[in-house]
């Protein structure tokens, strides 16, 4: 007992000090601050050849578009970030909309397509995933699969399929369809689906239950299946892609977005990342990485055996407009919400 | 001077707590009611009470069981088995869904989350009933046996009777663990209020509904302090001098013994097998299975010392709240010590966002540095310091402290010399949970870390949200093990308890 006083003391005291002088650590030079909601290994990898390039230091807070996004609000001019980058478009919506970013450069924008940013210019899209029908091939023949994704809400689909409507990925497929289909129609199609369909938690998920064959198809985002194919396939040989096309709702593009703070001390620095993001280099640093998501500057050709984006044909939707009000009230009238 | 600081720690945690009630005052009745007037919010309801029923039952019957196996009766190899039961303490409750999930896509029901959160906890109900049976004076059943009780009426009376308090403090822990559980039955796919919580953040991105369904569960978590104070009951269970000490006699299994043993394998088999086995799989079939050894060392020592900062600082603050609740028992010592609990049933991301809130407004320097994330954690894994170091409390006699005033020693050095080598059982038992708890947790350091923090457990997040599992696999093997000298500790304290 009494042996194990000072080793108690010496331990408390370690533990004590040890992150204190983990604290001290970074503080001196002033580098830019990224909340970043991508994927970390992506967005460390372009943040590396960024700061070879500029001599730039980054530093990246991550988290999920959630989490980010709720964050900043909360934070609102107090906060410590300089640039904000998400998976999806709903959370640079939400932060656009509490006022809390500043324009983006001409430059900038002009090197991404008009439909993959606001009109606004608050923010642009720098990556993108496309809504895809995956299916087990051994159970669904090809001349089987629907060419609308508002099909799966007919009895013929009864049972055989699944999604995962709580992340912000389904909504926006749900606004695609609101968009293009107006509100009765989306109140109809929603209720079929909640028929037909079987309730998941991540794409991830609805991707195993198709591949094992609990459920003869599923609505994902492309890369879940083809990043699937390069780890070990274990969750995706047994199932195939089906794109929609022809502006169909289900052939969907969310983009992920990027944008600067207004409250950011060092605006300047923060424009050069999202500059450097969209430009030639960046988006040739994202193709070249594990993500599989679409790059979205025309001069840069994503490969990899993915169908190319220009061979999509979606719909035209506007991406500050996805997730509306309207949007959730009606998923949490069809109980998926 | 107690009372001011166990005020202190109770106001502190019920930052979080307050921030959430405002915010579902300042919305107005009207809005509130249409909020929680909707079908999802009663499947919620009864999703979670269900839930919450069968993993208290299941991990207290199971917990309680296997405490009495290894405690009272002749089961071979008592102290492997001991090891064995705590250890799933050291498997985060997501990385065990993991392992399921991945096993079988069946446990994704009401009875798959039943079954794998309650191999996550029991060790949270088994390690306190063990530690109550072992300061359990045999001398009383053997007066119980004198007057004519049975073997059973027996247990029934004294051996239950003693031991409640510590069975019920694990219950209790257990059952708030479920109100704010998240990654695992997110990966089980059982919706309850706290997984629809995160749910309205990310698709509504909309803190209204939010905060009212968090109101809901600190109306569950009061329900559950209340019933957890009322079965308690007000029992001094301290006494003079610990008795003789000796062994007690042992029930012989006889032919149930087999039985129990394979009982005893099986739950081994089904709480360390599957999401071991499943990590091991990953590391081997995973084609982004890396082992960046200097990420990897850098990783694991940023979580221990933060885990280790954390469950000093935790166990410090339960300190006073503890002593004014046993040695001081009254309305107000009652609920500071109830207060402390409060924020143990809101999910990391309420009571992050809570805390962003409040401190960028109020300490706006400290905002995103350790000192405040240690603060943060302390809020959220109190509880399991006061539980732990309040059986120690109730188990040792004042009459020690007062015969050391009476000799003339200075409080201080009563404190030092007297009060925490009684409490040193709870005290170390405390701290290790917190340790644990800190190092698995994973929304309040990403939303209040430095930045650049990189913790175990959110690495292995953010490897397993890319679908690089083999990447994410050493992550959470290297938590399991970082993991093991607390969960050995806290087997050990139980032991040592018993030897004295």
């Amino acid at each position: 007992m009494h042996a194990l006083r000072p080793r108690l003391a010496g331990l408390a005291a370690a533990a004590l000090t040890l992150p204190l002088l983990a604290a001290c650590g970074g503080e001196e030079e002033p580098s830019l601050v990224i909340y970043n909601a991508q994927h970390e290994e992506l967005i460390d990898v372009v943040a590396e050849e960024f700061t070879k390039k500029t001599g730039i230091e980054v530093q990246l807070r991550n988290g999920s578009d959630l989490e980010l996004a709720n964050q900043i609000v909360t934070e609102g001019k107090d906060s410590p970030a300089d640039v904000f980058l998400t998976e999806n478009s709903p959370a640079m919506t939400l932060v656009d909309s509490k006022n809390l970013f500043t324009e983006l450069d001409q430059s900038t924008l002009d090197r991404i397509p008009e439909q993959f940013r606001p009109d606004d210019g608050q923010w642009t899209g720098f990556a993108a995933r496309s809504t895809v029908m995956v299916y087990n091939d051994e159970v669904v023949e090809e001349s089987e699969l629907p060419t609308s994704i508002m099909e799966l809400a007919e009895p013929e689909w009864e049972g055989r399929i699944s999604f995962s409507p709580t992340g912000a990925d389904f909504q926006a497929i749900v606004s695609a369809v609101l968009a293009t289909q107006g509100p009765e129609a989306t109140r109809e199609w929603l209720a079929g689906l909640k028929r037909n369909g079987t309730v998941y938690d991540g794409n991830n998920v609805v991707l195993q239950s198709v591949n094992a064959g609990e459920k003869d198809a599923g609505v994902i985002y492309h890369y879940y299946w083809y990043r699937d194919q390069e780890e070990a396939g274990e969750n995706s040989d047994d199932s195939r892609l089906h794109f929609f096309g022809g502006k169909d709702p289900g052939a969907f593009i969310s983009v992920s977005g990027a944008g600067v703070l207004a409250s950011s001390d060092d605006k300047t620095d923060a424009q050069k990342f999202v500059d450097y993001l969209v430009s030639e280099d960046g988006q040739q640093v994202i193709a070249d990485s594990y993500a599989l998501e679409y790059t979205l500057n025309p001069e840069v050709d994503l490969g990899r055996d993915v169908k190319p984006l220009t061979e999509l044909d979606p719909p035209a939707v506007d991406v500050s407009d996805l997730n509306g009000p309207e949007v959730v009230e009606m998923m949490q009238e069809a109980g998926f919400l | 001077m107690l009372v001011v600081a166990a005020g202190l720690v109770a106001a502190l945690v019920m930052v979080p707590l307050g921030y959430v009630v405002w915010f579902t005052w300042s919305l107005g009745p009207v809005e509130t009611w249409e909020l929680l007037a909707r079908p999802r919010v009663g499947v919620l309801l009864r999703n979670t009470a269900v839930l919450l029923v069968g993993v208290v039952a299941v991990s207290t019957t199971v917990g309680v069981a296997c405490a009495w196996l290894v405690e009272r009766s002749d089961l071979p190899l008592r102290g492997l088995w001991h090891v064995l039961f705590v250890a799933p303490l050291a498997i985060p409750a997501f990385v065990n869904s993991y392992g399921w999930v991945s096993l079988t896509p069946a446990v994704q029901s009401y009875g798959g989350a039943v079954l794998v959160v309650s191999l996550s906890y029991l060790p949270l109900v088994y390690l306190p009933t063990v530690a109550a049976l072992r300061t359990l004076d045999p001398a009383l059943e053997e007066v119980a046996h004198s007057l004519g009780h049975d073997r059973w009426r027996t247990f029934r009376t004294v051996v239950l009777r003693g031991i409640r308090p510590g069975v019920l403090g694990g219950a209790l822990l257990v059952g708030l663990h479920v109100l704010a559980e998240f990654g695992a039955l997110q990966m089980l796919r059982f919706p309850t209020f706290t997984t629809a919580i995160y749910d309205h953040y990310r698709s509504a991105f909309n803190s209204a509904p939010a905060n009212v369904l968090a109101s809901v569960l600190v109306l569950g978590c009061v329900g559950l302090l209340v019933a957890e104070l009322w079965l308690r009951g007000d029992v001094a269970l301290w006494r003079v001098g610990s008795g003789a000490t000796r062994a007690v006699p042992r029930v012989r299994l006889g032919r149930m013994r087999p039985v129990a043993l394979l009982g005893a394998a099986g739950l081994v088999a089904l709480s360390l097998g599957v999401p071991v086995s499943s990590l091991v799989r990953w590391l081997l079939v995973g084609s982004s299975t890396a082992f960046p050894l200097g990420e990897l060392a850098a990783t694991t020592a940023t979580t221990a010392g933060l885990g280790l900062a954390a469950a000093a600082l935790t166990t410090v603050m339960a300190l006073p709240v503890v002593w004014l609740a046993v040695r001081h028992r009254g309305r107000w010592a009652t609920l500071f010590e109830r207060a402390a609990f409060g924020a143990h049933a809101l999910p990391g991301i309420v009571v992050g966002l809570a805390l962003v809130a409040v401190s960028i407004r109020t300490v706006q320097p400290l905002y995103q540095t350790v000192p405040l994330l240690l603060l943060g954690y302390a809020i959220l894994f109190l509880p399991r310091a006061i539980v732990s170091i309040r059986s120690s409390l109730e188990h040792a006699q004042p009459v020690l402290e007062d015969v050391a005033r009476s000799l003339g020693e200075p409080p201080a050095r009563v404190l030092v010399r007297v009060v925490l080598p009684l409490l040193r059982n709870g005290l170390g038992a405390g701290a290790a949970l917190v340790f644990l708890a800190v190092s698995t947790e994973l929304t309040a350091t990403l939303l209040l870390s430095p930045i650049g923090t990189s913790t175990l457990a959110t690495a292995f997040w953010s490897h397993s949200t890319s679908l690089a599992y083999g990447a994410a696999a050493p992550y959470a093997l290297l938590l399991i093990a970082l993991s093991i000298p607390a969960t050995w500790l806290l087997s050990r304290q139980v032991q040592r308890g018993a030897t004295r």
